[in-house]
């Protein structure tokens, strides 16, 4: 049996892989999960000097999910490339890392750094809607998106993964901009913009005001623009938005994603990815289904 | 690869006021590996219901290998966790984060509780040698005082005035006068403020144990930071995280 997949050039061994900024760089889920059992850990977002993120309350739960505005707090490339990568280096599993930025010098820096490391895949997000500048800035023009991904195409020593964002009109414009900038896969969806007030404190539940809302309550949203992007595009897509199952990565996969992220559901389940990765084995199993490419976009 | 998140039976429930519940777990190994200042996730079993909702270990019986929360209801989730009865199951993650430190034996504590902050002081009382006054602070209905009576001198203030001291845990001190060299302290964040500010001002060590709203409850969702003195090793910048790098912290290490 089969679940290896392809993401422009590289192997994953089965098409599981982390949503970023829900797994750290893999540490702190290292105790839960067997890393060297998902196609590829996906790590925290990265720029090129440390942000600090946004203000708390950060999180809120909601119906069915939740909302975040973390805000890409992270230590910095140099942290990162020092501490991070060496130990996700131990495990049998592929490393993508996810990129932000405020500028697209900032990204362009951060891609040029990490051209020497042992980095399999590169995800460019370009539609963090919890930041002020950078993030979604980009990934709500299509202009825009075709720009930067040209920027970073020419820098980049790795392939590049769009991380796309679900907060536009029609994500076939902007998955079609992605592939016109020389993309060789995307990623979506990235968290939908929500708000939660708090009724008894008579204020916005998360301090940002809004936040990325994420979890089962957003799955079929995801699930229709993961078909959208797909049909659009001949690029590899990576299928997320509130996986909790094997069902539910099975959904985005037979939609047309060749690989599926799961983000949310490691907050209710820390070996959520893990089970997920078997479930997936599982259903092929029973069904004899020889190779997981034939369930690729089988439905059309 | 070594922890997972489980389910474990609980062995009583109750009602200890209003809306305070105190639950005792069979959970095994973990209460065998827990100390005092440690929490623990617990989940719905309502899907809609998606993050575990980290609740504080209030005591243990490590050789039973039961568990005690006690919590508040404040939400759906908490209500969902007030209806389990003995023999129910709960889906629990733990131990989590770092309890309080030691105190050697010569050296005098405050063992200091706000409101539903005042539970996880109970293993620590029980677990310290040293000289212990507990101090415990009440909106207005008491909870759980007799049982601290067993582990030092047990002094109450209640805002309303209705039990103890009227006014806060400060006011018992100064009331009382009180001195001891050590706070180690549970509660709102303005009565942690105000307990650092004493502390600062006598000279004193002050320990406290912080909350925030949580999503992962491991250290990587980076949702429950606070705002430290010092750029902290694990962000590089001046943000710990409170599920993995406390939640009990140095009070001058924090912002408050």
């Amino acid at each position: 049996m089969n679940t290896a997949v392809n993401i422009a050039g590289v192997e994953l061994k089965n098409p599981v892989m982390t949503a970023s900024g829900t797994f750290g760089s893999g540490q702190e889920y290292g105790e839960f999960v067997d890393l060297n059992r998902l196609g590829a850990v996906v790590t925290k977002g990265v720029s090129n000097v440390p942000w600090p993120g946004n203000p708390t309350p950060r999180i809120a739960e909601t119906y069915g999910g939740m909302l975040n505005a973390i805000g890409l707090q992270n230590p910095g490339i140099a942290v990162f490339m020092e501490r991070d990568i060496p130990w996700l280096k131990q495990y049998d599993t592929k490393i993508v890392v996810n990129v932000c930025g405020k500028t697209t010098q900032d990204y362009v820096e951060v891609v040029e750094r990490l051209g020497d490391q042992a980095v399999d895949l590169l995800e460019i997000n370009i539609s963090c809607p919890n930041v002020k500048e950078g993030g979604i800035a980009f990934g709500q023009d299509p202009r825009a998106v075709e720009a930067i991904t040209r920027e970073v195409k020419r820098h980049a020593k790795q392939p590049v993964i769009m991380k796309l964002s679900p907060n536009v009109t029609d994500i076939t414009v902007m998955a079609r901009a992605a592939q016109a900038g020389g993309a060789d896969a995307i990623s979506l969806i990235n968290t939908l913009t929500g708000m939660k007030i708090d009724v008894n404190r008579r204020t916005f539940a998360v301090a940002n005001k809004t936040g990325g809302l994420s979890g089962p309550a957003i799955k079929p949203v995801a699930v229709r623009m993961v078909y959208q992007a797909a049909q659009a595009v001949s690029l590899p897509v990576i299928g997320m938005g509130g996986i909790m199952t094997a069902e539910d990565a099975l959904e985005f996969i037979l939609a047309g994603a060749s690989a599926v992220s799961v983000g949310t559901a490691s907050f209710r389940n820390p070996s959520a990815a893990m089970e997920i990765a078997q479930g997936i084995e599982d259903y092929m199993r029973a069904r004899h289904i020889g190779d997981i490419r034939e369930l690729i976009g089988a439905v059309r | 690869m070594a922890k997972e998140k489980r389910a474990a039976l609980v062995k009583s429930q109750e009602r200890l006021c209003d809306d305070v519940f105190s639950m005792w777990i069979e959970a095994g190994d973990m209460a065998r590996e827990a100390v005092a200042g440690q929490f623990i996730s617990v989940y719905s079993k309502d899907g809609a219901r998606l993050l575990p909702r980290p609740i504080s270990i209030c005591e243990l019986d490590r050789e039973a290998g039961g568990l005690r929360i006690v919590y508040r209801t404040v939400g759906q989730g908490t209500r969902e966790f007030a209806g389990y009865r003995p023999g129910d199951v709960i889906h629990i993650l733990g131990p989590l984060g770092n309890g309080f430190p030691h105190v050697p034996e010569d050296m005098s504590v405050f063992l200091m509780g706000g409101g539903i902050g005042i539970p996880p002081m109970l293993q620590l009382a029980k677990d310290l040698d040293c000289r212990k006054q507990i101090i415990l602070g009440y909106r207005d209905e008491v909870f759980m005082d007799s049982e601290f009576k067993p582990y030092g001198d047990v002094f109450v203030a209640t805002e309303d005035g209705s039990a103890g001291t009227g006014g806060n845990v400060l006011d018992v001190v100064r009331e009382k006068g009180l001195t001891a060299d050590r706070i180690m302290a549970c509660g709102p964040a303005p009565m942690l403020r105000a307990l650092k500010a004493y502390a600062r001002e006598k000279d004193m060590e002050c320990y406290v144990s912080l909350e925030e709203k949580m999503a992962c409850g491991v250290g990587a969702c980076l949702a429950c930071v606070c705002v430290t003195k010092d750029v902290d090793h694990h962000s590089n910048v001046r943000n710990a995280r409170i599920c993995k790098d406390g939640p009990v912290f140095r009070a001058e290490e924090v912002e408050l």
